[in-house]
C-alpha cells in the first residue's frame, strides 16, 4: 500500500506537471468562454443590423402587407419600372428587391421573384412568401363572399400542457435540455476517456522504451506500477475537471457581468423565437433546469467516469505493454474507439428519441457502452435498480478486464523487439 | 561457507521455448559470483527469477535459507541489463522516488543519496534531468539507486557495458568495496577480464543448461593441462629441441621476453610434475622463463560452450 501510494504520487505530479496539462487545463476554460462571448457578441451585432428590401408590386395588393420590422424595413418602389426599380436597389446597396407580377385578386397566383446580391436567409424567404399567400387567400376568400373576421374569430390556438402522473409540470422545452445535459456529459466522457486513456498508454511505453520498467518491477509488483499508474493519472483528470468547472463558472460569470452581456441571450435566433411564441412557458423552463437533478447527475458522472476510464485505461494500458512504440498501436485503437463511438451514436439517436426503449436500455448495461449512455438517460430519470445493475456490470466487468490486462502487462513490459499479435497477446496471457 | 542465495533446479519455459532448464547455483556469502554465458543463454531469466519479477516454473529460490519471500526485494540490489531511467523527471527526484520503493523513508534515502552522490562526485547533477546527462553519467546514478538501500544481495546484470574505462574501472573499485563492507554479489556477463579480476565463483550458463560452476582457482585447476612455458638458452639449440621433443610433448609458445630465446611450450604427463622438467633442463640450457599454463576464464569458457555446441 505504501509503495501504491507513492506510485500515485509519482504519476499524478507527472501528470499535473506536464507542460500541455498545464497548457490545456487552464487555456480550456478561456478558449471556451471566449467563444460563447464572441457568439453572444456576433449575434447581438447581427440583430442591431437593419436590412433594406425593395418592393415592386405591379398588382399593388401586397406592398402595404409588408410590415417594417426591427431588422427588415421595407421600400415601395410599385410606381417605377422594374428596370430602374432595380438599379436604384443595386446603387444604394440595399439588400434586395422583390418583384410580384400582376395577379388578379380572385384567382391565380402571382409569379415573386427576389432579385440581391446574396442569397436571402432561409427565415427571410419563408416570411416573404407567408405574407403574400396569406394576403391572396384572404382576398380571395373575400371574393367568393366570405366573412374574413369571422374566420378570425374562430381561429383557436391550442397549446399541451404537459404533466406526469405525479402532477408536476413541465415544459415542451424540457425534452431538450435534458438531452443537452445527457448529450453533453456523455460526450465530456467520452473525450475524457479516449484524452486520459491515451495518457496511460504513452506512459507505459515511455517507461518500456526508458527501459526503467525493470527498476521499477524489481522493487514493486507489475500489478501495483499498472494500478497505481491508473489511479494518478485518474485523479489528474478530475482534478482538471474540476479546475475547469470551477475556472468557466468564475470566468463566465466574471466576464458577462463586467462586460454586460447575458451569456444565456447567446441562443440562435431560432430559439429565441420559440422563445417567444411561448412566453408563458419561460417560467416553467427556468423551473425545468432549475429541477434537473444535477446532484445525481454530477455524481453518476464522477462514478461513470471513474468506472469507464478504469476499464477503458486498463485496455490501453496493455496495449501500451504490448507495443515498442506509439506507432505500434494503430491496430489497436480501432476496437478501442468503436465502442465509445457507438456509444455517442446509440445515445444521440436512441436515447433522444425513446430514452426508455430496449436499445437504450441495453446499451446503458453493457459496460463497454453504459457509462456514455447511462450519463445521457440519466437526466429523463432512470429507475434505481436499472442503474444499480449498470454499475455492478461495469464493476464487474473492469476486475475481469483488469485482471487481464495485467496478465498481459506483465510479459509486454518486459518483452522487446516482439510485434504483436492478437495471436501473441492470447499467448501472453498464459504464460 | 553458508549461502546466501541458493537456486534449486529452476526450469522456466517460454511457449515451447525453454529458457531454463534444471539450472541450480549456489552463491556463498560475501562472494563476488559471476555467472556467465552466450547472448541468449538465459542469465537474464534466473537474474529476473531471483529478483521475482518473473516466476520460476519448477524450482525454489532460498535467500538466507528461507524461501524467497515478495518482502526480499528490500534485501536484493538489482541493477539490469537494460536500464533507464525517466527522462523528464530530475535526477535526484527520481532517485529518491525509487529509493522509496525499496521501503526507505524519505529523511532516510535524501541522507543516503547525499553520501552517495558526493562519494562518486554527481553532486551537481541533483536538479538536472535525465536527458541532459551522457549515458555514463545516467548510468552512475543507476548504480546509486541499486546499492542505496544496502541490500545483503547485489546482483548486476551486464554492469560494465556502457562505460566509459574510468567509470568502468570506478564502478568495479565499488564494487569490490562493497564486498568488503558485507555485500553479497552476483553478477552476469561475458566480459571475461572483469570475471578474472572480480569474481570468486562461477557458474556457466549456456543454451539454458549449466555447464559449469564452482570456484574460480578450482575450475582453473581442473582445467590446467599440466603444461608450461619455458624460454631457454643453448649453445646447440638443434639438439636440445630434437631431444626435448624425444622426451616431452613440445610445441611453439608465444610470449614476450627481452631474451633471445628459445619458446617453447612443453606438455607433462600426467605423473609428471615441473621438477622433473626444471632438472631435465638445468643440465642442458640456461632458463630465463618458466612458467605453468593455467587456462584463463575466457579459454575455459569457449571451450566449454564450444564443446557442447
Amino acid at each position: 500500500m505504501r509503495n501504491l501510494r507513492l506510485i500515485i504520487n509519482r504519476e499524478y505530479l507527472a501528470r499535473v506537471r506536464n507542460k500541455t496539462f498545464i497548457v490545456m487545463t487552464f487555456l480550456s476554460p478561456l478558449i471556451f468562454v471566449g467563444m460563447i462571448m464572441l457568439i453572444a457578441y456576433l449575434s447581438m451585432l447581427n440583430s442591431t443590423e437593419q436590412k433594406i428590401i425593395g418592393i415592386h408590386d405591379e398588382s399593388g395588393l401586397f406592398a402595404g402587407e409588408f410590415k417594417d420590422g426591427e431588422q427588415v424595413q421595407y421600400l415601395d418602389y410599385s410606381d417605377k419600372d422594374l428596370v430602374s426599380a432595380r438599379q436604384e436597389v443595386l446603387e444604394n446597396e440595399y439588400f434586395g428587391l422583390i418583384h410580384i407580377s400582376e395577379v388578379s385578386p380572385t384567382y391565380g397566383k402571382p409569379e415573386v421573384e427576389f432579385f440581391g446580391k446574396d442569397t436571402p436567409g432561409f427565415g427571410t424567404i419563408e416570411n416573404i412568401e407567408k405574407t403574400i399567400s396569406d394576403k391572396l387567400t384572404r382576398e380571395q376568400l373575400i371574393a367568393k363572399g366570405i366573412d374574413v373576421s369571422e374566420i378570425d374569430k374562430a381561429r383557436a390556438d391550442v397549446s399541451v400542457q404537459i404533466q406526469n402522473f405525479a402532477g408536476e409540470q413541465s415544459s415542451k422545452m424540457s425534452n431538450y435540455i435534458k438531452m443537452f445535459f445527457g448529450g453533453a456529459a456523455g460526450y465530456l466522457l467520452m473525450m475524457f476517456i479516449i484524452i486520459y486513456g491515451n495518457m496511460v498508454m504513452r506512459s507505459v511505453i515511455e517507461e518500456k522504451t526508458n527501459r526503467i520498467i525493470e527498476i521499477i518491477v524489481s522493487s514493486v509488483k507489475p500489478f501495483q506500477l499498472l494500478l497505481g499508474k491508473v489511479l494518478g493519472t485518474s485523479l489528474a483528470g478530475l482534478t482538471q475537471f474540476s479546475v475547469w468547472i470551477i475556472l468557466g463558472t468564475v470566468l463566465l460569470f466574471g466576464i458577462s457581468s463586467f462586460l454586460g452581456i447575458d451569456p444565456m441571450a447567446a441562443r440562435s435566433p431560432a430559439s429565441a423565437a420559440i422563445d417567444n411564441a411561448m412566453k408563458p412557458e419561460i417560467n416553467q423552463l427556468v423551473v425545468d433546469i432549475l429541477k434537473l437533478p444535477y446532484a445525481s447527475l454530477l455524481s453518476f458522472f464522477v462514478i461513470y467516469f471513474i468506472g469507464g476510464y478504469f476499464l477503458y485505461s486498463a485496455i490501453y494500458a496493455a496495449i501500451g505493454a504490448a507495443v515498442d512504440s506509439e506507432t505500434d498501436t494503430q491496430q489497436f485503437m480501432f476496437p478501442i474507439i468503436l465502442p465509445l463511438i457507438l456509444g455517442i451514436y446509440v445515445g444521440f439517436f436512441s436515447v433522444v428519441e425513446n430514452p426508455h426503449g430496449t436499445v437504450s436500455t441495453i446499451f446503458s448495461i453493457i459496460p463497454l457502452t453504459s457509462p456514455i449512455v447511462m450519463l445521457m438517460r440519466i437526466p429523463f430519470g432512470v429507475p434505481w435498480w436499472e442503474i444499480a445493475i449498470s454499475i455492478t456490470v461495469l464493476i464487474a466487468t473492469n476486475f475481469g478486464v483488469l485482471w487481464l490486462s495485467a496478465k498481459i502487462y506483465r510479459v509486454g513490459i518486459l518483452m522487446y523487439g516482439k510485434k504483436p499479435t492478437y495471436k501473441e497477446l492470447y499467448k501472453w496471457l498464459k504464460y | 561457507m553458508e549461502n546466501l542465495l541458493v537456486a534449486e533446479n529452476i526450469y522456466k519455459r517460454f511457449g515451447n521455448f525453454t529458457a531454463l532448464n534444471n539450472v541450480s547455483i549456489n552463491i556463498p556469502k560475501e562472494s563476488i559470483f559471476g555467472l556467465l554465458g552466450p547472448n541468449g543463454a538465459g542469465k537474464t531469466t534466473l537474474l529476473r527469477i531471483i529478483n521475482q519479477i518473473t516466476m520460476p516454473d519448477e524450482g525454489k529460490v532460498y535467500l538466507d535459507g528461507k524461501p524467497l519471500h515478495p518482502d526480499d526485494i528490500a534485501h536484493i540490489g538489482y541493477l539490469p541489463e537494460e536500464r533507464g531511467l525517466y527522462k523528464s523527471m530530475k535526477v535526484g527526484e527520481q532517485a529518491l522516488y525509487l529509493a522509496r520503493l525499496k521501503g526507505l523513508s524519505k529523511a532516510e534515502a535524501k541522507e543516503r543519496l547525499e553520501y552517495w552522490f558526493k562519494r562518486l562526485d554527481i553532486e551537481a547533477w541533483w536538479d538536472k534531468k535525465i536527458q541532459e546527462l551522457s549515458k555514463g553519467m545516467a548510468q552512475k546514478v543507476q548504480f546509486v539507486i541499486t546499492v542505496l538501500h544496502r541490500p545483503k544481495l547485489l546482483i548486476f546484470d551486464e554492469p560494465f557495458s556502457g562505460f566509459d574505462p574510468v567509470n568502468a574501472n570506478l564502478i568495479k573499485d565499488e564494487i569490490l568495496q562493497l564486498k568488503d563492507e558485507g555485500a553479497t554479489i552476483l553478477f552476469s556477463t561475458h566480459r571475461m577480464e572483469s570475471v578474472e579480476e572480480l569474481c570468486d565463483y562461477i557458474a556457466l550458463i549456456h543454451k539454458s543448461n549449466k555447464l559449469l560452476d564452482g570456484k574460480v582457482s578450482e575450475i582453473k585447476k581442473e582445467y590446467k593441462s599440466n603444461t608450461f612455458e619455458v624460454g631457454i638458452n643453448a649453445a646447440d639449440e638443434v639438439t636440445l629441441l630434437k631431444e626435448l621433443k624425444d622426451r616431452f610433448q613440445t610445441g611453439p609458445a608465444r610470449f614476450k621476453s627481452i631474451q633471445e630465446d628459445l619458446k617453447l611450450s612443453i606438455k607433462l604427463k600426467d605423473h609428471e610434475n615441473s621438477n622433473d622438467l626444471i632438472q631435465f633442463l638445468l643440465s642442458r640450457a640456461r632458463i630465463n622463463h618458466f612458467v605453468e599454463v593455467i587456462p584463463s576464464v575466457n579459454d575455459i569458457f569457449i571451450k566449454t560452450v564450444t564443446q557442447h555446441a
